[in-house]
């Protein structure tokens, strides 16, 4: 660095520093982040038709703005897209409970273990994340087909005469999200609940509080930044999940992830794809601002 | 400031700051219910066993994985001579490397403006635009992108056609999210008392940044460029939206693969990357942990 170099220039090289800094991350998120989701909505108005690119322009020189609102009506038509939302919003919400009741109790005990364990613990809960999410899905298949380890154990104990269809069913797919995700939710509530202030429940249980009632008036009100956090983290992309309707579930698990990809690849239908996605995107909109309010409210604490 | 070995997770799954420090945790261990060590119990239970039921399954000599008629290393064999594997995992690992590099300099850029930038005209937007990355389905993130794609080869031609640069491209920008969230992290933990002697040393800006804060802050770039690295070379949906026709990165085989049932050869492929994960995660997390240990006394 030229640290006696002329000052005029000087300044000016950090201005455009700062605005470097600023500007660079900005501009590749604005055309890579933002401007899709326009154009998805501009899409979402035009009619498909055969060609390259397969949807009708919006300005066209002798006709003039082009718009239709079509898809949308076909969307409030059709009944399979309506099951497909409806349907994704019961297994996202479902599984985030799942995940809740089970995740909880564990970021608990990992918060109470002795740093040794602790550590441990919390890297094998991790663990996962850095394999192949797909592979850990597939993982599923192998377990629940009509040869696999859980069917040969019921009938190996006499539970069952035949192997029961695991795969390919609703309950596959509540089983893979809640896997999948279970981490999600468990680190956020660890780092609340390893957080807290244990001086908190001592005084309450020296006040005479049993220790489920501690658990519940103090504990659990605590900790509700990380319920929210670890819940919207499981909520929100298990709602557009694809890979696990597809692998795990069956005919009947209509998840808007997997009609909006089978819309897209199979019927070729880009602007009613596009449809399917904005109002999919809609219905995100306030649970993603909950998050990302969220994350903000994490970053000024973490800076103070 | 978070536990070391947390720094390893997912940045999105660590929104929470605490203030208790690291190290050595002299508390006394609380009792714990039976029904806490139970759910642990069952949990890391539930979390492992289908991982290494397949692997376990990797070695079986049938194709079924039902009997079990011996333990053998062809599955392993017919994954080497797969040519259509191979050359997957070549495309996947370039463009990996290429989208983790890129990521990581414009996550860094990021993260730094905003924590070092102070306010500038639309840092809500940026904020909100970094951080909806992190939990946007991929269904979405895939088509949309796309859709620009092709919108912009039909303004400007460019981009000519559909490939590694355009999926290379999608990964950047979801990559870039979580190397701003790791980087960030630790530029709002870190003790800025090293900058601003720096600069009352007379340090311009952009100096401090490259000579004081870019080596501090190494460490978390080297995570959040792994962790894009092991995001780009996991993505199956938004590569399956904005790949050409002669482009399969290596989930886009092992799916097609996958989705027609259960393959032997897969579950080789799943003990290879569980294994080299495994281990690199490991030793991270001992390194991590041991650095703990050490620094512990000094730092009460």
């Amino acid at each position: 660095m030229q640290r006696g170099a002329d000052p005029v220039s000087a300044a000016r090289g950090e201005a455009l520093w700062r605005r470097a800094v600023v500007g660079i991350p900005y501009f590749w998120l604005l055309v890579f982040f933002a401007i899709p989701f326009v154009i998805i909505l501009r899409i979402s108005f035009a009619d498909p038709i055969i060609g390259a690119p397969p949807f009708t322009p919006l300005y066209d020189a002798e006709e003039g703005i082009y718009a239709t609102g079509d898809n949308y009506r076909f969307l409030a038509e059709d009944d399979l897209y309506w099951v497909s939302y409806l349907k994704s919003i019961r297994i996202a919400l479902v599984s985030t409970l799942l995940c809740l009741l089970l995740g909880y109790p564990m970021a608990y005990g990992i918060a109470r273990a002795r740093s040794t364990t602790r550590n441990l613990l919390l890297l094998l809960v991790i663990l996962p994340f850095w394999t192949s999410f797909l592979l850990r899905v597939y993982a599923w298949m192998g377990m629940l087909s009509n040869q696999g380890v859980i069917n040969k154990a019921l009938m190996g104990l006499g539970l069952t005469d035949g192997p029961v269809q695991f795969l390919y069913t609703d309950f596959a797919v509540y089983l893979g999200i809640v896997y999948s995700y279970l981490p999600f939710m468990i680190l956020p509530l660890y780092a609340t609940l390893e957080g807290l202030d244990e001086n908190l429940m001592d005084a309450a249980a020296d006040l005479g509080g049993r220790p489920r009632q501690v658990f519940f008036d103090i504990t659990v009100p605590m900790s509700a930044p990380g319920i929210l956090a670890g819940s919207l983290l499981v909520f929100i992309p298990s709602l557009g999940e694809f890979v696990i309707p597809s692998l795990l579930g069956g005919l009947e698990t209509l998840m808007i992830g997997k009609t909006l990809f089978d819309e897209f690849f199979v019927n070729r239908d880009w602007p009613l794809a596009s449809a399917v996605a904005t109002v999919l995107v809609l219905i995100l909109i306030l649970p993603i601002v909950l998050f990302q309010r969220y994350s903000a409210t994490a970053e000024r604490l973490n800076r103070q | 400031m978070q536990t070391d070995s947390i720094s390893l997770a997912r940045p999105d799954m660590q929104p929470v700051p605490n203030s208790r420090s690291t190290g050595l945790d002299l508390r006394p261990m609380k009792p714990r219910s039976t029904f806490v060590l139970s759910c642990l119990f069952f949990g890391f239970a539930f979390l492992y066993i289908p991982i290494l039921t397949m692997i376990a399954w990797s070695f079986n000599d049938s194709r079924l994985m039902s009997v079990w008629t011996g333990f053998s290393f062809r599955w392993y064999a017919a994954l080497w001579e797969n040519e259509q594997v191979i050359d997957a995992l070549l495309l996947s690992l370039r463009i990996a490397f290429v989208s983790a590099t890129f990521a990581t300099v414009l996550g860094t850029l990021a993260a730094l403006a905003m924590t070092r930038m102070g306010r500038f005209r639309g840092r809500t937007a940026f904020s909100g635009m970094l951080a909806a990355p992190l939990v946007m389905p991929e269904v979405i993130t895939g088509l949309s992108l796309l859709m620009l794609f092709v919108s912009l080869q039909v303004l400007i031609g460019w981009p000519a056609g559909r490939g590694a640069d355009t999926i290379a491209i999608a990964h950047i920008t979801f990559g870039m999210a979580y190397v701003a969230v790791v980087v960030q992290s630790r530029l709002a933990a870190m003790d800025r008392s090293l900058e601003e002697a720096a600069m009352d040393l007379g340090g311009r800006p952009m100096a401090v940044t490259l000579d004081i804060t870019l080596p501090l802050i190494a460490p978390a770039m080297l995570s959040g460029w792994l962790l894009a690295f092991t995001l780009s070379l996991d993505d199956l949906v938004i590569a399956s939206f904005v790949s050409g026709p002669e482009s399969s990165t290596l989930p886009m085989v092992i799916y097609s693969k996958v989705k027609l049932g259960i393959t032997p050869d897969i579950n080789a492929l799943a003990a290879i990357i569980v294994g080299i994960v495994g281990t690199g995660v490991a030793i991270a997390g001992w390194l991590m942990v041991r650095t703990a240990r050490r620094q512990a006394p000094a730092r009460r």
